[in-house]
């Protein structure tokens, strides 16, 4: 963690140089931190370089914790954070929300399981429960799919649902949200975790602690596989932050970010 | 007689640079990865099966151990060969021997076609088809598993092998098949004991080939093993290759898992380099026993 925040830092560092040495003619924001939302964030940005020709914006991953770090001593103007803020951080930082995600639990249309607790479903990926009989289902065996290690929706699930256990390493590894998808669609038995925007008719999402997973129940904050994407200030953002964050809450931007799955910050 | 220099040295400079290239991937794959294997320690890393390559607040320090993608591409290719050596093996005697060589004509650019299709059509079609078969009829989860892969991957490597045997086949003199044939052999005796063991050197370098195919293969693999991070005890169980933990996990790696996938590469490289070499010495020798 720490040579990764080194290394971090240090790459913020030379961002800082190189954008400094251009006579301050280009001027740039650096925004860092969380990988899940960095290919959202590089989109936006993209799109906003595009929309105006002077700032440039520059996004860098790191994980959610670098980027408070790097927001925290200056070497990025804006970090990216895909959990809530502990208390301690709140006194600190100020968080924006810029969109919501969902993550839903999905199993194969023909299993006549309704829902799961969270306690189930981290039985389940821990390879304690091994046949739907033991969740009130079918007597069939459970094949569970996850993420590829460092896929930001498989830190989200472990962090939101495993707690302290570690997913087995019988579970089967698929490396996107489609690929998951597809391997779900196509057995009975599985289950597997995909982002709430990309379920489709293909598989069944499960209803998590009784509450169905629906982008409604996101936004009342009932169903609880759900996390925010925060981007993180310290203190009052220099104008330039200030205009990206501003074209990323715009309708444009949460239109981009809807289409590329999310939900709507408000 | 200019004309001749100037081209031959240009022939000579595009054919450096294919080799350069070979250079330039070998001596960049190993700067990256080397350092790593040297830092974890070569124990930890080869020897060890436990693969964390993410640091989080239950994971505080990472471990890299690829005992189990080297033992699961090992695995891979070996249900490969015997599925895909099999099969091959079957079709070239078949095209050669046993069939009219109009039927022939036909039937060898179609097996040749099937090297054409792409790896992820492969991939596709095991999960759609085969794991779902395997699942239902002999159990094991989903059916994603070692089982899948050796059968995808044998199906994929036999046009090759097969392509190749047929040359080798085709290529013995005439005289021989009608040597035996004069001395009272049948067609299977003939085939079995004269010109199997004539082609014999063409046969090994076909199944080289094959081999080379399969244990480089990712995106079928990828769709169909499972992926897991576990020594595979059984057919049934899932299993990750090395091919499959590179292009898994290149994408969102941080710096120094990054490192431990181009480590993973080496091995990958080393593993077929060795496995070449020995088919090479083993062909070569028995091609030079045979002839004497």
């Amino acid at each position: 963690m720490k040579t990764a925040l080194k290394a971090m830092a240090m790459a913020a560092c030379l961002a800082a140089l190189c954008s400094g040495c251009g006579g301050g003619r280009q001027r740039a924001v650096q925004v860092a931190g969380s990988t899940s939302i960095q290919p959202f964030a590089q989109m936006l940005a993209s799109e906003y370089e595009k929309q105006q020709g002077e700032v440039k914006v520059q996004v860098q991953g790191g994980g959610s914790m670098a980027g408070i770090q790097a927001v925290s001593n200056g070497m990025a103007q804006i970090g990216m954070c895909s959990r809530d803020l502990t208390p301690e951080e709140t006194k600190l930082y100020a968080p924006i929300v810029i969109a919501r995600d969902g993550i839903a639990l999905i199993v194969h249309p023909s299993n006549p399981v309704k829902g799961l607790t969270k306690e189930q479903v981290r039985a389940i990926f821990a390879g304690d429960v091994k046949n739907w009989k033991a969740v009130g289902g079918p007597d069939l065996a459970v094949t569970a799919v996850t993420r590829e290690d460092g896929s930001g929706t498989r830190e989200t699930f472990t962090h939101l649902v495993m707690g302290s256990r570690t997913i087995a390493p019988g579970v089967r590894v698929q490396p996107s949200n489609g690929t998951v998808r597809e391997t779900v669609r196509s057995s009975s038995g599985t289950i597997g975790y995909i982002s709430l925007g990309l379920v489709n008719k293909d598989v069944k999402p499960l209803e998590i602690d009784g509450v169905a997973a629906t982008e409604q129940g996101v936004i009342e904050g009932k169903y609880t596989l759900a996390r925010p994407f925060l981007f993180i200030l310290k203190g009052s953002p220099t104008p330039d932050a200030k205009a990206f964050i501003d074209y990323v809450l715009s309708d444009k931007g949460q239109d981009l970010l809807v289409k590329k799955g999310l939900i709507r910050a408000k | 007689m200019r004309q001749d220099k100037i081209i031959r040295v240009l022939l000579t400079a595009v054919a450096l640079t294919a080799i350069a290239g070979l250079a330039l991937i070998t001596i960049f794959l190993f700067a990256e990865g080397v350092p790593f294997i040297w830092k974890t320690g070569a124990r930890e890393f080869f020897l060890s099966d436990d693969w964390k390559p993410t640091v989080s607040e239950h994971n505080p320090v990472p471990h890299f151990g690829i005992l189990a993608m080297i033992v699961g591409s090992l695995e891979v290719t070996a249900g490969a060969m015997i599925v895909g050596v099999t099969l091959s093996m079957a079709c070239a005697i078949v095209l050669t021997q046993f069939c009219p060589a109009r039927l022939a004509a036909v039937l060898k650019p179609a097996i040749e076609l099937l090297a054409g299709i792409p790896s992820v059509v492969y991939g596709f079609m095991g999960v759609v088809t085969l794991a779902p078969f395997i699942s239902e009829h002999f159990g094991g989860g989903n059916g994603q598993c070692v089982l899948a892969a050796s059968i995808v991957l044998g199906v994929m490597a036999l046009p090759t092998i097969t392509s190749i045997s047929v040359d080798a086949l085709q290529a013995v003199p005439r005289s021989y098949f009608e040597g035996a044939v004069a001395m009272g052999a049948t067609r299977w005796q003939t085939t079995t004991m004269v010109m199997l063991r004539a082609a014999r050197s063409g046969i090994v370098a076909a199944i080289i080939l094959g081999m080379g195919r399969a244990i480089g293969e990712t995106m079928a693999v990828i769709m169909i093993a499972g992926n897991s991070i576990m020594i595979p005890h059984s057919l049934l169980d899932p299993v990750r290759t090395l091919t499959a933990n590179i292009a898994l996990e290149i994408g969102d790696a941080a710096p120094q898992h990054r490192e431990a996938l181009f480590a993973t590469g080496v091995t990958l490289f080393v593993i077929i380099m060795v496995l070449n070499s020995i088919a090479l010495v083993v062909s070569r020798r028995r091609a030079g026993s045979a002839a004497s």
